[in-house]
């Protein structure tokens, strides 16, 4: 099978979707010609146009805004927002129009819009190259919400998250574009074909929004995560030897409650992990539901890893980014509590 | 079927392989556009927003109505601040080059856009600027040592390890702090210029966007409320053709100037040569005078090309020729102004090279003086607890706590 990044794999993504459906084009800052800062959406404008594929204005109120007009018009947009961090502009499109625009139509009027943007940090990007705002979308009601760790599920992903009939944010942990990330920023990079996740396929097919997937399977606890956390806390199990069951999120919105109530009623230990701040993050929002679904199974309090509740710091990346270390004292600490 | 496409989409002048093409940029001779009354209403210049407001002509002498008659001592001042800014910018790069620093952006060929208008104004006015004015630091005194640790997110950086390289702030050097979301000074700078106007001082504020930039929102917002309460603000916008990869066509400069976006509003707009010193100190004096005497806000669009890349991120041989720089018509601000001062006899070639030299010492100095207060890869560094302070006033419990767990974790 094929290798390719997680670049390589949106950019098949795209490619099929643009191929196979008349209505999908591709809008964004330098997305056309240049073919994106991260080259995401390279060669897409050559081989379908500048019709299809389009160079935006700077205006991310404006890209989500057209992107909605586009939509009720009958087209398929993927808009990318050119880093997370610079989505606030369009917030009030996507929060007040985008999301609700079905549900205060009754259905008369629905934008299938996709909005794919980099987030995350680990890249000394700094507070505005780094976010993970994921929660500032979950609470949204109207919009789904994903993120993949892995070049196959990306492609799978955004295929699913282009044919879907509802708007989705589509998060891409760029610290993962060209390969896995354990957390550690002084070993070397590792590429994504030495990762099975590596291997996809060139045509079609979808990773269904909704569902987590279980990466490994395991007695001792739970570790839920998604993005670039989900390699660092499979590292640092590892490397504590613990026979964890680790699940990647995938779908924020709509979360597979199931696979992950599922797991802790089996392990009775969980350890949530992700990048975003803690207070009032998405991982509130898993610790709640597991204490729901859970508590009679729980043996431990549940813990969560996370940013801390600070704007990224350019200096201080490797001190703010919940690395391994910070995991395995969790995990530790989880495991321990009887 | 369908009809194809009737979508029109912008075309780049010229795009790598091709020559360069600048026929679409409106030249007007020098010393020919009028100097209207500072109080004059938008609708009666709306010409200024067309034609190119040029003092220096072909000769590089000064000629015009635009002439701002400005001392040799100031004119070598100015030369001295962008050679300074030119040098500094080719010198950061290499430490980025050398894994010194994780970012940088140059200003070059856009020198006098920042230091020309620096120098026309006061020093109380406030500066809202965006990462690629440094010229304005130097005008207002900034530290070579200050901005490199800011650059080097050191011991001593002003930024306390917060920001990317290049986001400086000073306050006594009246520079608000940068930020990396595009354009939202512009309207903040309207927001302080009300201020002043409301507490009845003289001060006025100036900022500046680059033409990518105008796109947002956020420039719409600070002509609107410029406009309706004749805010004391100079509205500046860079158009050095290229925001990244997307040429100004995508910003709506193909149809009409950025200077007459101002008009729309009620504001005059001024399009101006950026590249021209005398013609940058003149308008910006000019928009000075009318914001101090009540008349309100002016635009002023700079028409300038961005000749180095847009940061150490990016490799502009992808999308624009590589020769594009130096065909761009008007020229380079640093030459230009040298040529005027040799002209007028008050300038060599020997005393610009020990310019050069000089410049380049304090530079190679500072540098050096900077790194020992640390570097992104050599110590010292920073203290960690830093992190939590300053996202509230007082450091509220639970990043008591949070600061509390890093310093367990890494004992
Ligand atoms: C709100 C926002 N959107 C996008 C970006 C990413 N970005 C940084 S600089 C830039 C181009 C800006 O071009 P322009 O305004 O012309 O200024 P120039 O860099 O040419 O000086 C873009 C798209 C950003 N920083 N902020």
């Amino acid at each position: 099978m094929p290798q390719m990044n997680m670049i390589q794999a949106l950019n098949s993504a795209m490619d099929i979707a643009l191929g196979r459906d008349p209505a999908v084009v591709v809008l964004g800052e330098d997305v056309g010609y240049f073919g994106g800062v991260f080259r995401v959406t390279d060669g897409l404008q050559r081989k379908y146009g500048q019709h299809r594929v389009l160079d935006t204005p700077i205006a991310e109120g404006g890209i989500v805004a057209a992107s909605i007009g586009m939509a009720v018009n009958g087209l398929r947009p993927i808009a990318e927002i050119q880093f997370a961090d610079y989505i606030y502009p369009g917030y009030d499109q996507i929060v007040s129009e985008l999301a609700r625009l079905r549900y205060r139509s009754a259905s008369a009027f629905a934008a299938p819009v996709t909005i794919r943007t980099p987030c995350g940090g680990g890249i000394r990007g700094g507070q505005t190259h780094s976010q993970s705002p994921e929660a500032l979308f979950a609470h949204v009601c109207g919009i789904k919400v994903v993120m993949p760790s892995n070049p196959y599920d990306a492609k799978g992903l955004l295929i699913a998250s282009i044919e879907d009939d509802d708007p989705v944010l589509f998060l891409e942990p760029k610290r993962l574009y060209n390969g896995p990330f354990d957390g550690d920023p002084n070993k070397p990079a590792v590429p994504w074909s030495t990762h099975p996740r590596g291997e996809v396929p060139d045509g079609h097919y979808t990773v269904p929004i909704g569902k987590a997937a279980v990466v490994r399977e395991g007695r001792e606890l739970t570790i839920i995560s998604y993005g670039t956390m989900l390699h660092v806390a499979e590292a640092a199990a590892k490397a504590l030897g613990l026979d964890a069951e680790i699940i990647d999120v995938r779908s924020i919105v709509p979360l597979d409650v199931e696979t992950l109530t599922t797991s802790v009623q089996k392990t009775g230990r969980c350890v949530i992990a992700h990048e975003a701040t803690r207070f009032a993050g998405f991982g509130a929002e898993l610790m709640a539901t597991i204490q729901e679904r859970c508590f009679w199974q729980l043996e431990a309090p549940i813990e969560r890893v996370c940013g801390w509740d600070t704007p990224y710091p350019h200096a201080f990346e490797w001190e703010y980014f919940p690395g391994p270390q910070r995991v395995a004292a969790a995990l530790k600490r989880v495991m321990e509590a009887r | 079927m369908p009809r194809p496409s009737r979508l029109h989409v912008p075309h780049a002048p010229a795009r790598p392989g091709e020559a360069p093409d600048f026929s679409y940029v409106r030249l007007t001779p020098a010393g020919t556009v009028a100097r209207p009354d500072v109080a004059a209403q938008a609708a009666d210049v709306e010409n200024l927003a067309v034609d190119l407001i040029r003092v220096l002509d072909d000769g590089h002498r000064a000629i015009g109505p635009w002439n701002p008659h400005l001392e040799v001592d100031v004119l070598q001042v100015g030369l001295r601040h962008m050679l300074l800014t030119r040098i500094y910018d080719d010198r950061m790069l290499r430490t980025q080059r050398q894994g010194k620093i994780s970012f940088y952006m140059k200003s070059t060929g856009e020198e006098a856009v920042a230091v020309a208008a620096a120098m026309a104004l006061r020093p109380g006015d406030m500066l809202f600027p965006s990462y690629r004015q440094q010229g304005l630091q130097f005008v207002r005194g900034a530290k070579l040592v200050d901005l490199m640790c800011q650059l080097l997110s050191n011991t001593r950086d002003m930024c306390k390890g917060r920001q990317l390289p290049v986001m400086y702030h000073s306050v006594p050097g009246r520079l608000f702090s940068i930020s990396g979301n595009l354009a939202t000074q512009f309207p903040q700078a309207v927001g302080w210029a009300m201020a002043a106007a409301i507490k009845g001082t003289d001060d006025l504020a100036a900022t500046w966007i680059g033409e990518g930039s105008s796109a947002e929102a956020d420039f719409h917002h600070a002509l609107l409320f410029a406009s309706v309460y004749r805010a004391p603000v100079i509205l500046n916008v860079v158009n050095n053709q290229w925001a990244i990869s997307t040429f100004q066509g995508f910003a709506g400069g193909e149809q009409r100037s950025f200077a007459a976006r101002g008009p729309g509003y009620g504001i005059p707009g001024l399009r101006v040569d950026g590249n021209d010193f005398l013609a940058v100190y003149a308008a910006t004096e000019w928009a000075a005078e009318r914001a101090r005497k009540g008349a309100g806000a002016t635009l002023i669009e700079f028409v300038t090309y961005r000749a180095a890349a847009h940061s150490t991120s990016d490799d502009p041989s992808r999308y624009r020729p590589k020769d594009d720089a130096e065909r761009w018509p008007l020229g380079d601000p640093i030459e230009r102004l040298k040529a005027h001062l040799i002209g007028l006899g008050e300038w060599s070639e020997a005393r610009h090279e020990a310019l050069t030299a000089e410049l380049g010492e304090q530079v190679g100095a500072a540098w050096k003086e900077a790194t020992t207060y640390g570097t992104l890869t050599e110590g010292p560094r920073l203290d960690r607890d830093l992190m939590f302070e300053d996202v509230f006033k007082e450091l509220p419990k639970h990043l008591v706590e949070q600061r509390a767990q890093l310093r367990s974790e890494r004992g």
